[in-house]
Parts: structure tokens; C-alpha cells; sequence
């Protein structure tokens, strides 16, 4: 056992909070648009207020991570890996951002209401363009098909650090404490 | 790194462990393609809609998908006190521009105007401040199915035979025999009774809505545009494949042609789920406002082609009712819009020139 440094608390509840809400949203995108019962109104009429809250609540995390060191990742990684990583992160970060946007601007684009709830519409961000509508409308798509295979692979990636190599990298975002590190192995 | 994981892999319970690396992800995926439908065919989705359109109706990219013939129009609405205790909608309350569209039912772009082919408006009522309506409503007096997956089924049954190029009449008795609300639905169709044109049509929501008002008091209704031009037979098979569109052109250029929104509120008992059962005559109706159109429009670079009349974009004070209609249209609406938006635009049957010649 040893001490691990830990995100800080409010970058934790935001990551939880947030791969909750946007798994959540691909699931919610992914039914609603195979399907042709009323669920698909009600899911439609979700889908927007919560991706919308993906874009707020992505703008704090992004100015919350500039402000609040970030814990390293472990030296033992090839620097190829923790590269990917880096990278890795900057995507999510991306398509939080890119993917809501491209949402509320096809439906500017497409002259649909960007309602949240009964009453309270969000401005259009682009004018009235029914091809640009077209393309906008692929691009959610793509970028949220994007998205879910990135998240797949963080998944696989944080799971590979919490049980094969043991190191402080899922603590770090769980909370949790150290179980037993790469140099504690190796020596 | 690796000697790492290959340690853990000797130890007891190593293996599970990778296997659980590998799992949890694989089954998110799995996940993922069962809530798409990747894996269970057959399932009805709005590609589905798309599909059978191009089998019934023939490829017309570019085109709406269903109503593809049509013409744009300009005027205004203006809400009654009456419809205000009803519904809280701010469009009863006040004068807002209305972009409309005359159409032909089915997802034929150059089809001939007849008189017993169905005629559709559809209305997008933009108030100032917010609060905008779209419908599409029809001239038929009941919907012939119950829901989507009838209407696909219904659909399938009357498409064109390869050999014949004609309909089935065998798959359609077929379809028949299994729904008896679409041979009393397509009983009443028979009734109607063609008007001459699109001026002096009456055209009906035949889904159910809700209105809420200021109480938040609900209201099951439908509602109909009832023209103050006097509905007269129509004179005769008509002149040229674009008849009725000429004449309405012509109306709109002599004057501002008005409808009523006449909205009927249902009864106890009255059905809401179900747009095959019409509502029994006497319900109590209210004037909701009047509708003026002043202006024909061709859809080439007019303000209706690049919009969808999805019959859910309702102002607050309207809502959907347990009608499962409206909420396939409107996903169906959406594919429909987005594929033809993304087509090269091919110059729609009523063309800019057809409206300056049937103007003065
Ligand atoms: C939609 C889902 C997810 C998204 C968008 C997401 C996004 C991110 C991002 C952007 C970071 C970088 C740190 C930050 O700035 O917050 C991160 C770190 C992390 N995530 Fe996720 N995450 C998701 C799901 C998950 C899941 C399901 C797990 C674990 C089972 C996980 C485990 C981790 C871990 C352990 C880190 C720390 C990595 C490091 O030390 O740099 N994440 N995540
Ligand atoms: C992180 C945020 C978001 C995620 C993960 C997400 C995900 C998805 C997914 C997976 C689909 C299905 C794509 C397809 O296969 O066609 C979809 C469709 C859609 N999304 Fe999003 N989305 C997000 C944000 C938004 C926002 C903010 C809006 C609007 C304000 C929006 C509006 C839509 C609409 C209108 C559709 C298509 C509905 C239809 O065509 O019937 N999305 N989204
Ligand atoms: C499940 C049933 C239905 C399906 C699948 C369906 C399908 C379609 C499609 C694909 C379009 C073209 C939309 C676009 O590209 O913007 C359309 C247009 C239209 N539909 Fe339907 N429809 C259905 C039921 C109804 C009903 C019940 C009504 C009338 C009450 C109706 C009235 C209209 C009208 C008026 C238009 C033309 C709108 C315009 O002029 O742009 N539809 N329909």
C-alpha cells in the first residue's frame, strides 16, 4: 500500500457524472433513430437537454482541468502508450465538445426548434441551410459512432491498468487506494 | 509494462482477470448493436419507411419521400379568444407569418393532378417570440392504418407487381381481411367527396392532439382547416397534368384565400389512439382563428422545400396525445428530410415560371 495521488474530488465527480450521462446519450441516440414507436418523441425530447448539459458541464471540466494539476501517468508505460493516452484524452475531450455543438447547429441548420423543455428553445447557432443540415446530420452520426469506440477502448484501457497492471492509474479516478504499484513489483 | 502483466497472468486467477479486460468492452458493444437493431432484423425503423417508399413510389432523390409534388405559400394566422381557453398556446393569442405547402399524396414528384388524387396542407405558424406549430393535414376524412407498423404492411401490400407493374389486388385483400378497421377506414374514404381544387378543400389532422390551457386543464382534439371559399365539384377531369396547382395559383392571384381552424374536442369515449375511428358528429367544435394564404410560391428556392412539417414540432399548450401516429412521422419526417437534403435538388413539377403565368 502507498499513497496515490488522486484526481481532485470535483474532476472525479465530473468524469462519473459525465461517462454516465454520455453513454446514456449513445444509447439513447443509437434507439431513436432505429425506431418508429412514441418512445422515439420521448427520446428525442431527452436527448437534447442532456447533450446540451454535456456541453456545459465538458466546458467546466476542460477549464477546471487547466486550472488543477492532473496526476502523471505512471513512468512505466512505453512512451508510445502514455502518448496514446494523452491523446486519447484530448478526442473525448473533442467530441464532448464537437459532438452536442454539431447537434444544436444541425438543427439550426435543418430550421427545427432546439427545444429543451416545453417552453424554453435554445437560438439557432447557424443559419437556415438544408444542405449543410445534411452534412451536420451525417456528422453527428460518424462523431458519435467515433466517440462510443473511443470510450470502448479508454474502457479497456482503464480496466488494463486496474487489473493486470495494478498501478495507480484507475485509482487515480476512482478514489480508491493504491494496490500495489509496477516498482513495487519489480523490486 | 508487459513483464508486469505477464506476472499477473501467472497468477491464479490471471487469466480471469484479462478475460474481464476483454469483456467488459465486448459486451458494451454488444449492447450497443442490440439497441441499434443491428442484430434483430426485421425490426421497423425509419429506414424501413425509406425503403418502402422507393418500392412503392419509385427512387426520386431530391424529393420528399411522400407528398413530393407540391407548391410553397405565404400568409398569415391569426389565433380566437375562443381557442385561448383551450390552449395557452401564445398563437391563439396573436398574428403570426405562416409558410405553407399545397401537396399530392404519395411519393410520386411528377404525377398528374386528379380530382380524387389526396390533397395535403401543411402549415409551419411561426409567432414572433417563439412558440411554432407545424402540421400536415390531409383531405380524407379517417387514416386507413392504426399505427407504423400497419401503415408499412399497408404500404407493402399495395406496391406495384414486377410483372404487372399494377397493384396486387390479391396482397391487398389479404391485408383487408386481417384488419377490419382499415375496410371501415377505407369505407369512409370512399364517401368523400372531391371539391374542385385546393382552395375549397378541407384538410384534417385525423391524428390526435392535446391542448393545454392556462389552468393546465387538457383537452383530447383534432382539428380541421374548413375553407370560406364555398366547396364546388369538381368540373371536370381537369386541363393539364398540373391542374390543380394552376388553378390555386390562379385563386391566390385574384385574392387572399382563408380557412377556419375548426378544432373538435373529444368526447367521453371518444378514441385518441386511433386515427381509423372518426369522431362522432355533434362533438362541440371551436373557430380557433383564421388562416390566410395571399401567395403562391415554386418549391425551387421557395421557403418550404428546405423545412419537414414533422406534426410534433408543437408550441408549448399543445401536446401529443396517446396517438401513435405523430411520433412515427416525425422520425420518419426527419430520415425523409435529412436524406433529400443531402440530394442534388432537381426542379420541382411546379415551377417558378408556372406561378408568373398564373399571375396577372
Ligand atoms: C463516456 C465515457 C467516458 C469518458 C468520456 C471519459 C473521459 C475521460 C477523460 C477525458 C479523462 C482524462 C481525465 C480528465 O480530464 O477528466 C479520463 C480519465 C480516466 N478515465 Fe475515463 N471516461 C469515460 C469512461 C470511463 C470508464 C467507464 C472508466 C473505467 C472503467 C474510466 C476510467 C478512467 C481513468 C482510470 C482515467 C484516468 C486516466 C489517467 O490517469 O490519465 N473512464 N476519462
Ligand atoms: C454528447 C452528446 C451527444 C451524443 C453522445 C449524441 C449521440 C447521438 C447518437 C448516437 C445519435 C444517433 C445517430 C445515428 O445513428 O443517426 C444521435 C442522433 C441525434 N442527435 Fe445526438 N448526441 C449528442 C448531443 C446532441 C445534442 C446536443 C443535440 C441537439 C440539441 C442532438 C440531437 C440529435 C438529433 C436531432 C439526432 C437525430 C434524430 C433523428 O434523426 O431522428 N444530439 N445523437
Ligand atoms: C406512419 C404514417 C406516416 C408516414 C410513414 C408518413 C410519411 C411521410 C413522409 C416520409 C413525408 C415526407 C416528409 C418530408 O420529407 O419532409 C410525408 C409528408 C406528409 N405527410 Fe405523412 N406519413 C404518415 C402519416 C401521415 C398522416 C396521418 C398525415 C395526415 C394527417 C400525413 C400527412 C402528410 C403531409 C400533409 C405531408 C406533406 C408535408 C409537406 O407538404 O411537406 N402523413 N409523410
Amino acid at each position: 500500500m502507498h499513497p496515490v495521488e488522486h484526481f481532485s474530488l470535483f474532476a472525479r465527480i465530473l468524469h462519473w457524472l459525465m461517462a454516465a450521462m454520455i453513454l446514456a446519450m449513445l444509447f439513447i441516440g443509437i434507439i431513436m433513430v432505429t425506431t418508429v414507436e412514441p418512445a422515439y418523441h420521448r427520446l428525442v425530447d431527452l436527448h437534447r437537454p442532456l447533450g446540451i448539459s454535456i456541453l456545459l458541464l465538458a466546458v467546466v471540466r476542460l477549464v477546471n482541468r487547466w486550472l488543477i494539476r492532473v496526476p502523471p501517468l505512471p513512468n512505466t508505460l512505453p512512451p508510445a502508450l502514455s502518448l496514446a493516452a494523452r491523446l486519447s484524452h484530448i478526442v473525448l475531450y473533442v467530441l464532448m465538445i464537437a459532438l452536442p455543438l454539431v447537434g444544436w447547429g444541425m438543427l439550426s441548420a435543418g430550421a427545427y426548434p432546439v427545444v429543451m423543455w416545453s417552453g424554453f428553445v435554445l437560438p439557432p447557432i447557424l443559419a437556415h441551410d438544408p444542405a449543410l443540415f445534411a452534412v451536420l446530420r451525417r456528422l453527428h452520426t460518424w462523431l458519435a459512432l467515433i466517440l462510443f469506440g473511443v470510450v470502448l477502448v479508454h474502457l479497456a484501457a482503464a480496466l488494463m491498468h486496474g487489473l493486470l497492471l495494478r498501478d495507480d492509474v484507475l485509482p487515480s479516478m476512482t478514489g480508491g487506494r493504491g494496490n500495489r504499484t509496477a516498482d513495487d513489483s519489480a523490486s | 509494462m508487459m513483464a508486469t502483466i505477464r506476472e499477473t497472468l501467472a497468477e491464479k486467477g490471471g487469466w480471469l482477470r484479462l478475460a474481464a479486460v476483454c469483456a467488459a468492452p465486448t459486451l458494451l458493444a454488444l449492447a450497443f448493436a442490440l439497441a441499434a437493431g443491428w442484430l434483430v432484423p426485421g425490426r421497423l425503423t425509419p429506414g424501413t419507411f425509406m425503403r418502402i417508399f422507393g418500392l412503392v413510389d419509385g427512387p426520386h432523390p431530391g424529393f420528399r419521400r411522400n407528398h413530393a409534388k407540391g407548391v410553397c405559400v405565404k400568409g398569415w394566422f391569426e389565433g380566437s379568444r375562443e381557442a385561448a381557453s383551450l390552449s395557452r398556446a401564445v398563437l391563439f393569442r396573436s398574428r403570426s407569418p405562416v409558410v405553407g405547402r399545397f401537396a399530392l399524396a404519395g411519393g410520386m414528384p411528377f404525377q398528374d393532378d386528379e380530382p380524387e388524387k389526396v390533397r395535403s396542407l401543411a402549415l409551419r405558424i411561426m409567432p414572433a417570440h417563439g412558440g411554432e406549430w407545424r402540421m400536415g393535414i390531409n383531405d380524407i376524412p379517417v387514416f386507413p392504418v392504426r399505427n407504423a407498423a400497419e401503415f408499412n404492411d399497408f404500404l407493402l401490400a399495395s406496391r406495384p407487381d414486377p410483372q404487372t407493374h399494377g397493384p396486387d389486388p390479391s396482397r391487398m385483400a389479404a391485408f383487408l381481411a386481417r384488419h377490419p378497421e382499415t375496410q371501415q377506414a377505407l369505407a369512409l374514404l370512399k364517401t368523400r367527396a372531391p371539391t374542385s381544387g385546393f382552395a375549397d378543400d378541407t384538410y384534417n389532422s385525423l391524428d390526435s392532439f392535446t391542448f393545454i390551457n392556462g389552468e393546465g386543464t387538457t383537452t383530447p382534439v383534432r382539428w380541421a382547416m374548413v375553407p370560406e371559399q364555398a366547396a364546388r365539384p369538381p368540373a371536370g377531369p381537369g386541363v393539364g397534368r398540373d391542374y390543380l396547382f394552376h388553378d390555386l395559383i390562379e385563386a391566390l392571384a385574384r385574392g387572399p384565400l382563408r380557412w377556419h381552424l375548426v378544432v373538435t374536442v373529444g368526447g367521453a369515449g371518444d378514441v385518441t389512439a386511433d386515427p381509423t375511428v372518426a369522431w362522432p358528429a355533434g362533438r362541440r367544435q371551436v373557430d380557433a382563428g383564421t388562416l390566410t394564404l395571399v401567395r403562391a410560391e415554386s418549391e425551387d428556392g421557395g421557403p418550404c422545400r428546405g423545412i419537414t412539417y414533422d406534426p410534433l414540432i408543437l408550441p408549448e399548450g399543445i401536446a401529443p396525445s396517446d396517438d401513435p401516429i405523430p411520433a412515427a412521422r416525425s422520425a420518419v419526417y426527419a430520415r425523409s428530410f435529412a436524406l433529400r437534403s443531402g440530394e442534388p435538388e432537381i426542379a420541382s413539377a411546379i415551377s417558378g415560371a408556372d406561378i408568373r403565368l398564373g399571375e396577372p
